[in-house]
């Protein structure tokens, strides 16, 4: 690949995308920050809770699975 | 003690002062990857909230949190393409200036974000950045933690791949 080649993309994008990088913030963010800080640093989403009752469970009814489980790991 | 030791030892209004100096250049730099100013807002209040979990981890010694907040911004707004991969198109903004008749441009604008859109988002940070953005490849590397070669190698392999995509498309760069 040459330079000629990464110009045409080049070409090509910039006809289809203009640059963004000098666009001005509209608002301060630090009412949006302070709100950040009072939520809790960390959620475990339920989905994965259900996915890790699953395994566990699955474990406890088929123990043969867990040698398999450790050598693939 | 200056603004950044008490960054550093957890000072809540170290930190606002420090938010308020860097939000605008944050927020510049994500809405130069996602292109969109409300995720770009999002994404700048997700940076300064994982630079405020990992103050204790800040060198003093730099004497500067610029570019550290920059590769924070840019993990973050990697992390933002991986979640919404294929979900989010780009933006559609046609210059004012079109050569070409309406339809056949839209046609065309239309493949090209279309191919953009399927870059992986490591691929789409740099073609974006570097091409569109024109920011110089020093920047791109010190922002995503990797060397100004390994940039250039994610330019050539993306722009290798949105040749293939835009040719099966029909368009030849």
């Amino acid at each position: 690949m040459n330079q000629h080649e990464i110009d045409d993309i080049k070409n090509l994008l910039k006809d289809s995308l203009r640059p963004v990088g000098g666009l001005e913030l509209q608002r301060d963010l630090w009412p949006a920050m302070l709100r950040r800080l009072d939520q809790p640093a960390f959620r475990v989403p339920w989905r994965d809770w259900t996915l890790l009752a699953a395994a566990t469970a699955l474990l406890l009814f088929f123990p043969g699975m867990i040698p398999a489980l450790l050598y693939h790991l | 003690m200056d603004v950044l030791e008490r960054f550093a030892a957890g000072d809540l209004e170290a930190f606002e002062s420090l938010f308020r100096q860097y939000q605008g250049e944050v927020y510049r730099w994500i809405m130069r990857i996602v292109r969109n100013s409300a995720t770009a807002e999002d994404l700048t209040v997700e940076t300064f909230w994982r630079m405020y979990r990992a103050r204790a981890q800040f060198d003093l010694s730099k004497g500067t949190c610029g570019p550290w907040l920059r590769r924070i911004a840019s993990n973050a707004a990697l992390d933002h393409l991986r979640r919404s991969r294929h979900e989010v198109p780009l933006p559609d903004d046609l210059p004012a200036t079109a050569k070409q008749p309406p339809a056949e441009q839209v046609e065309l604008r239309r493949e090209i974000l279309g191919a953009v859109d399927k870059l992986s988002p490591p691929l789409r940070a740099v073609i974006l950045l570097a091409l569109v953005e024109e920011e110089p490849y020093a920047n791109i590397a010190q922002a995503l933690g990797i060397s100004e070669n390994a940039v250039r190698v994610r330019l050539f392999r993306g722009v290798r791949v949105l040749r293939r995509s835009l040719s099966q498309a029909g368009v030849h760069a």
